[in-house]
């Protein structure tokens, strides 16, 4: 017997199990209807409220935010940060369109190399899926313009956030997602989800609070506040 | 992992009689206890999420042979494989295979007690591949060959001085006199080290905190960002997990997150939550080019249907060690096993059995603060009685044990025992009542506390203290 039908046999014997119990019926409509448990309070806000709620617990989280007026500020606001942690002017950026029709241009002196992280790159710059205000989260999700490592790799990841697309919940920002793949027709999910809560960290000594475990020691969000 | 609870008594009197131990073991209290209560503070919804955690869980384990073909089914349509795995040597040899088939010379690893539970390292050497460790804690316990002491902070049984030691042993590759005086340039070494490793690496192996059956997808949470690099930069993502990780569907695994970091580590969310579904797609800049589960049973699948069912609840967040007396006086190594703490007394008997680990289920004062804080609400007291039930009906309890005044007068007249279970007694009871000063409530003793309070003993026996007190020189 293989150990697949080893290990459900036994299970099934150890829940009794018999046939017809409707135990498959009562499953398959529990996955389909993506029931939500009770959200709490502070996971049900949106618009301005939901805004001023990522900004406190990003910024809890030790992210740094910088609040720019339109896309076209945003070149200037990666180019400041840079400068002001004396860090060269050359980052590594996710090929995305949302970001390509970003007038980068405008900073001629910002050097851009597009694709996959490199193991020397010091800045990346990404897109993101959407933000979550509960717990001033990002929602970041791999594909052919996101590739993961941009979020992992450097020293500093800067992230390009549209209030627009600050939700309340976790659970919010999968309905996003399942919307999106179904207007694009991809119905699976992407390789790789990640919620990202402020730059990487690490308390194994002595519970010491240190920043910059393996992933990024610095989290810098540039917000566009188009709305409200 | 070769067991050693069967010695839990000498391994508890030695990590006693440890001055480093105990000064580590001190810090807890500040980090994550006083962090879980102030993140629960701003949760007013925190008690009525810990319900929904239980009642999903719940669920799911009463339809598991229902939610693991769900679930394995949308690993395959996502490209993925699931290997079953009845016991640790059927796990290990799985692993091993698909290393091997892969030419894998190195394997970094992201912190996994399931790893840990099947020995998988060890294994690994033996056939010559090199497994790395790559979560800070577990990385310090590799190079320093000892094992986890606490299932989310490995190493919490360390100081910072020999952290240091071990580094500067192991790492000689830097200048000797380095400055390592700080927990940033301890870190910075350890980054700068493992982030050759990431890049060198051929299969990366992490654990699941789930795996949920709407999607096939397994979800990390980690704070350091390892396990991502762990399982971005290689050819083959492996998970090891168990089978009662399954939730049925996104928003599910959603409710347990929000108790899960909070009840851990105290904070609101953990840095990295990561949920990875398949292989890169085939436009994808980059990702492992495989994505394999290995599910192991061990014993687990045993457990449903019977009084233990619910400790298949457990979210492994670890605040039961936390908070309990006895674990915060001997440590995670004195239990002899992956599992130490309360969840450890009822998982490992289920697990090794309870010829070798009788003792874990004693190692309780019933004082019931695991219970209280744990997100699941797992009643553990109860099931370290049933434990102690079912060990007295084996009769492996020894003859005294069954009756309180021959207990006593078994003790005294074996006067090295006697000081070791009163020295337990006085540590745990030093520990319970330093808050108040006294007891108002002493576990079994209610009748004599009625009328008065116990006075706190000072963590510290008169035997002991004699002994410490003793003019150097002089015999007793
Ligand atoms: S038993 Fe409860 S408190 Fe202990 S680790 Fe498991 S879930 Fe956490």
């Amino acid at each position: 017997m293989s150990a697949r039908d080893d290990i459900l046999d036994g299970v099934r014997w150890s829940l009794g199990r018999s046939d017809g119990d409707g135990a498959a019926e009562r499953v398959r409509q529990r996955i389909g209807e993506h029931r939500r448990n009770p959200i709490p309070t502070r996971g049900q806000d949106n618009g301005a409220a939901a805004l001023k709620r990522f900004i406190a617990e990003a910024e809890m989280v030790s992210a740094t935010i910088a609040p720019v007026a339109a896309e076209a500020d945003v070149p200037g606001a990666v180019v400041a940060y840079l400068a002001s942690h004396n860090l060269p002017a050359r980052v590594a950026m996710a090929p995305d369109p949302s970001l390509a029709r970003i007038p980068w241009s405008d900073r001629p002196t910002l050097e851009i190399r597009r694709g996959a992280a490199h193991p020397d790159d010091q800045v990346s710059v990404t897109p993101v899926f959407a933000a979550i205000a509960e717990t001033g989260t990002l929602m970041l999700i791999s594909g052919p313009g996101t590739p993961t490592t941009l979020n992992l790799l450097p020293d500093d990841h800067i992230v390009v956030l549209r209030a627009s697309q600050i939700v309340g919940s976790y659970e919010d920002a999968w309905d996003q997602l399942r919307r999106a793949r179904e207007r694009d027709g991809t119905l699976d999910m992407p390789r790789t989800v990640n919620f990202i809560t402020g730059p990487s960290r690490t308390g194994d000594i002595e519970q010491k609070l240190v920043m910059g475990a393996h992933g990024p020691r610095r989290l810098h969000i540039v917000l566009i506040e188009d709305h409200g | 992992m070769q067991s050693t609870s069967h010695s839990f008594k000498d391994n508890a009197r030695a990590a006693m009689a440890n001055p480093t131990l105990q000064r580590a073991m001190g810090n807890m209290r500040h980090g994550f206890l006083a962090k879980r209560l102030a993140a629960i503070d701003r949760l007013p919804e925190f008690d009525a999420l810990r319900d929904r955690a239980r009642d999903i869980k719940n669920h799911a384990l009463e339809h598991l042979d229902v939610y693991l073909e769900a679930w394995e089914a949308k690993v395959v349509s996502a490209g993925g494989h699931v290997h079953w795995a009845r016991d640790a040597e059927e796990a290990r040899r799985i692993v091993l295979a698909i290393c091997q088939r892969l030419d894998a010379r190195t394997v970094t690893k992201g912190k996994s007690m399931i790893a840990e539970e099947i020995a998988l390292n060890p294994f690994l050497e033996a056939n010559g591949i090199v497994p790395v460790e790559t979560d800070l804690g577990e990385y310090i316990i590799q190079i320093r060959n000892e094992s986890p002491s606490h299932i989310i902070a490995p190493a919490i049984h360390l100081v910072q001085d020999q952290i240091e030691q071990s580094f500067r042993e192991i790492h000689t590759q830097f200048d000797r006199d380095r400055p390592l005086v700080e927990p940033r340039q301890l870190v910075d070494e350890a980054r700068g080290v493992l982030r050759d490793k990431f890049i060198a690496a051929d299969v990366g192996i992490t654990g699941a905190n789930f795996l949920v059956a709407e999607t096939g997808s397994s979800i990390i949470v980690t704070n350091e960002g390892n396990g991502d690099l762990t399982q971005t930069l290689t050819k083959a993502h492996i998970v090891v997990t168990s089978l009662e990780k399954i939730v049925p569907t996104l928003e599910d695994a959603q409710t347990i997150l929000r108790v899960l970091a909070r009840s851990a580590t105290g904070q609101e969310y953990s840095v990295y939550t990561t949920v990875s579904t398949g292989p890169r797609r085939p436009n994808d800049l980059d990702g492992p080019g495989e994505y394999h589960v290995v599910l192991l049973d061990n014993g687990r699948s045993r457990m449903l249907g019977t009084e233990f069912q619910d400790m298949l609840r457990c979210i492994r967040c670890g605040a039961c060690m936390n908070h309990c007396p006895v674990y915060a006086t001997v440590g995670g190594h004195a239990y002899g096993w992956v599992y130490p703490g309360p969840m450890g007394a009822v998982l490992t008997p289920s697990l090794i059995g309870v010829d070798e680990a009788g003792h874990l289920p004693n190692a309780s004062t019933f004082c019931g603060k695991c219970e209280s804080v744990c997100p699941m609400r797992i009643p553990l007291p109860k099931m370290m009685r049933h434990w102690r039930e079912r060990e007295f009906e084996r009769h492996l309890s020894p003859a005294a044990m069954r009756w309180g005044i021959a207990a006593w007068a078994f003790l005294a007249k074996r006067p090295k025992l006697y000081r070791w279970v009163s020295g337990l007694t006085a540590n745990v009871l030093g520990l319970l009542g330093r808050a108040h000063g006294s007891f108002r409530n002493l576990p079994l003793a209610g009748g004599w506390t009625l009328g008065r309070d116990m006075p706190t003993p000072q963590g510290e026996t008169f035997h002991r203290a004699w002994a410490r007190r003793r003019p150097r020189g002089t015999h007793s």
